[in-house]
Order: structure tokens, then sequence, then C-alpha cells
């Protein structure tokens, strides 16, 4: 296993904080990711974790805070230099996000035939590489909706490791997978980073995988510590953490911290209807 | 309306600037798309045309009988087709067609994450989605228009000559003297400011869709809707111009 490199951060994240309508999705987040590593990025729904990716990857801009990737600002840039920041990493969207037109062949080549000058059968060999790694040569000429949701996914982890990239996120990677496929696609990850350097940022719920391949963790909050930073460390750390919030989530328990029920204070007040309670128009 | 012209300007950039900067937009795609927005909707323009022919001709006979001048038929039908309702039909069919599926396409991509997809793969999706159908509707409704204007004098000839005894010969060269090459022009510029209009707005409606497939349908019918209106308004300005000033 090689050691990740602490002096270069390929992700810089400081204080980014994001609004909207009022409500602070994003609190303050601040955190580092070095060469190497697979940083692992848990909460529960709706804590922001998504919101989170989106800002790394450029679609979304902070309402304050700086982003850095491979050292270079991110929430100033122009199109056209995000555009080159891009091409060199990979993104495994939640739904695969697969371009339903294209074949599955065609969707792999996409991103080496817009940004190379290559020769068709080099790149129909590069496309046959990347999905004999994640076991699905054969399926090339075979459109999205032919095949099943995890078979989607792990074409789009073809085609986000289709450029080589130095930096891959992952939005659930192993969600809608079956257990041996779990398991080939965290080994992957693993590989890409142990023994090429790749870095990784996965967005997961899945703590089996997550306790796998991280290095590196951080769980955001929910509840009154709705879109902060509420634990960082390395799966050991995180493992002892004395947040009981963090040993509710990866213990996976359903009361805790974050209540069983969420509303239920005040259970009677909504039901029987309170003066401050909105009233629901289903009726 | 500032994201609109916004992708306007974004559109001439890709097709007239970035080709000579190394990023060209994807030929065969056009040509895809010629035959998804233009080639296939063929039929309809057919049929709709000819029964527009037809009842022009039906109904300028049942006027000019009354002043004992059957023979301007073929003049009102030529002249009719030609400036007026070949473009505003053909466009009213390809916006339903043709517009609404664009939008319903690229709306369903937004939903479906498939355009960041293309944005975090750096690859502008201006560039490789609005451009080739832009320019494929830019070819396709003018070249849907003349085909319609020509099916449409063969519905007019089709009363002329079954029912009101016109032999094919006059028919033809009174259609052709009474209609000047100006008639047909203007029909083809207007039909070039319906493709710019229909595509842009179908376009636009398409990539600003959010809120799943309840969005889409919002979407696609505002296309429909906003492509029709701003058609007619522009078919009225221009024919003010061509033939009123």
């Amino acid at each position: 296993m090689s050691p990740t490199d602490q002096s270069t951060p390929i992700i810089e994240i400081t204080d980014i904080v994001r609004e909207f309508h009022g409500r602070r999705v994003l609190n303050g987040i601040s955190f580092k990711v070095f060469k190497g590593d697979t940083m692992i990025v848990m909460g529960g729904s709706g804590c922001g974790k998504s919101t989170l990716l989106r800002h790394v990857i450029g679609a979304m801009k902070p309402t304050s805070g700086s982003i850095k990737l491979f050292g270079e600002e991110i929430t100033t840039m122009d199109e056209q230099a995000l555009s080159k920041i891009r091409r060199r990493f990979g993104m495994l969207f939640q739904s695969g996000a697969l371009l339903q037109s294209l074949t599955v062949g065609e969707n792999v080549a996409l991103p080496i035939l817009e940004h190379g000058k290559l020769a068709p059968d080099i790149v129909d060999l590069m496309v046959k590489m990347k999905l004999e790694m994640v076991g699905l040569t054969g399926f090339e000429h075979l459109k999205p909706a032919e095949i099943s949701g995890g078979m989607k996914k792990r074409v789009g982890l073809a085609r986000a490791l289709a450029l080589d990239p130095e930096l891959i996120f992952s939005d659930e990677p192993t969600s809608g997978l079956d257990p041996i496929m779990t398991s080939v696609v965290d080994i992957l990850t693993k590989e890409l980073t142990r023994k090429l350097g790749v870095t990784a940022l996965v967005v997961t719920h899945d703590m089996v995988s997550a306790f796998r391949i991280g290095t590196r963790m951080i769980m955001l909050g929910t509840g009154p510590n709705q879109g902060k930073l509420i634990a960082a460390g390395t799966p050991e750390e995180i493992r002892a953490h004395p947040n009981p919030e963090v040993q509710q989530f990866i213990k996976g328990e359903a009361d805790g911290p974050v209540p069983f029920k969420l509303s239920k204070d005040d259970y009677v007040t909504r039901l029987l209807g309170h003066p401050r309670h909105q009233k629901t128009t289903l009726s | 309306m500032k994201q609109y012209f916004a992708l306007n300007g974004q559109i001439f950039y890709w097709t007239l600037l970035a080709p000579f900067r190394g990023q060209p937009f994807k030929v065969a795609e056009v040509f895809h798309q010629m035959v998804l927005i233009g080639v296939r909707a063929l039929p309809m323009a057919a049929l709709t045309s000819f029964s527009i022919g037809l009842t022009l001709a039906m109904q300028a006979a049942a006027q000019l009988r009354k002043m004992g001048v059957l023979n301007f038929v073929p003049d009102l039908v030529s002249v009719s087709l030609l400036r007026e309702l070949g473009p505003l039909l053909i466009a009213v069919i390809v916006i339903g067609r043709s517009g609404s599926a664009v939008t319903a396409e690229l709306g369903t991509m937004k939903v479906s994450e498939e355009i960041e997809a293309l944005e975090v793969m750096a690859i502008n999706p201006v560039r490789f989605l609005v451009v080739p159908r832009v320019l494929a509707m830019l070819v396709m409704l003018p070249v849907l228009t003349v085909f319609g204007d020509c099916v449409g004098m063969v519905g007019g000839w089709s009363i002329c000559h079954f029912a009101l005894d016109f032999n094919t010969a006059t028919y033809i060269v009174r259609s052709v003297t009474r209609a000047d090459a100006w008639d047909l022009y203007s029909g083809i510029v207007k039909s070039f400011v319906f493709a710019w209009l229909i595509i842009t707005i179908a376009c636009h409606m398409g990539l600003r869709v959010e809120g799943g497939a309840e969005g889409v349908g919002h979407a696609t019918t505002g296309s429909v809707v906003w492509s029709l209106l701003i058609m007619l308004i522009a078919n009225a300005l221009l024919t003010a111009v061509f033939f009123f000033s």
C-alpha cells in the first residue's frame, strides 16, 4: 500500500457556506483531500452530501468560501478554465447519468473521443478495457434502457475512468449493486487509489463499503447540526468517535441523537392542529 | 429572457467561432437531427399542405365563381401558399411535432443528470446537443416549406383539374406567372426566421427544466405555446415589412 502524499492537497475546501432561500445547507465546511486518499463523505439523508459534491465539481457556486482543485480556485473560474480542470477528474453519478441516446460502448467512448485524437481501433480497445474492468464485456451494443440499474452504474464508472483521471468523484457508488458487484467496485476503487495514486471522494451510505475503501472520513450532521462537519478523521478515529450521532450512524441504530420519530414531541399538536402549524391541503 | 439571449449568443459562438478554435460540432449529429426534425415530418407536412391547397381552391372557387373569374383560382392558391400559409402551416406542424420533442428530450436529459454529466466531462451541452438541432432545423424548415408549397399547389390543382375543368398546363402557367420569385423567397426567409425562433425556444425551455416529470411536461407545453405565439407575431411583422411597406 502506497502512503498518501501529505504535501499536495488535491481538494482543499475552506469554510464553504451555501444558502437556499435563507436555509444553510452547507455551513462552514472545511477539509483537505491529499493525493492517493479515499475520502468518504457520510451523513443522513438531506444533510447536504450531494450538494457538497456538486460544489466540488463546480456545478454549483457556494454562497461563500473557497474550493480548490489541484491547487486552483474553482469558485471564481470561468467555464473554459473549469473545463480544463474537469478533464482531470471523472465522476460517477448516483443514477449513472448515461446518455440514453447512445449505446453503452458509445457512452464510455464519449470522453475519449471528445478529448483525444485517437484511432478508432484504439478507442474501441480502450472502451473494451474499461468495460472489462467493471465486468461488462459484451454489453457495448446495448442501450442504457436495456440494462439494469446496477449495470448502468457500472457503465457510469467505466465512463468516469475512461480518461484515466487523477481524481474520481462517486455519488453512492454501491447503491443498487448486489454484494458481489459492491465488492468488485470497492476493490476497483482500492486498486486505483492504492496502486495508481488516484484520489477519490466518495459520498456513501454504505458503511461496510465506506470502511473497506476509506482512508479518511468526514460526516455531515443533521437537525441542529445541519450542514456542519461533525466528525473527521481516519476510519479508526471515526469508529472510536465520541459523538453519539456518529456512533448511531455508523452502527445503523434506529433511535439515538437522531430520534426514531422525528416529530414525536409535538405529534399530538400537529395532528390536532396548532395555531402556528401550517394546515395541509390534502383534503 | 436574459438566459434566452445568452443561449442565442452561445449558439452563435459554438456554430461560427468555436469550430475555428479546434472545437467543432458533430456534423454527423446534424444529419441525424435533420432526419428526426425534418424527414420524419414529411408525411404530416404533405398531408396538411395538400388539404390546405384543396381547401383554398374550393373557397376561392366559391367566391370567384360569383364574380365570374374562376381562372384566378390558381393565382390565389399559389400566392397565399407561398407568402403566408405555406411557411405558417409547416411551422405550426414542426412546433407541435419537433419543437415539443426537442424540449421534452432535453428536459428529460436535464432531470436525469445527463446534461450535468456532459458538463462534468467538460463537454459543452450547447455544442454537443443544441448546435446540431439548431442547424438541422435551419435547413429542414425552409426545405419542408418549399415541399409544402409544392404539395399545396398539387392540392389546388386537384380541385381545379377535377372539379373546375382546368387543364394542367393552364394551372401551372397561371400559378407560375402570377406568383413571382419574391413570393417564394419571402416564404423561405420567413421559414428561416421561424426555424430560429422555434428551435431556440425549444432548446431554452428544455435546458431550463427543473422538478422531474412534471417540469418536463410544463416546459414542453410552454415551448409549444411560446413558439406559436412568437412565431405568429414574427409572421405579422415580416408580412408588414415584406408586403405592406
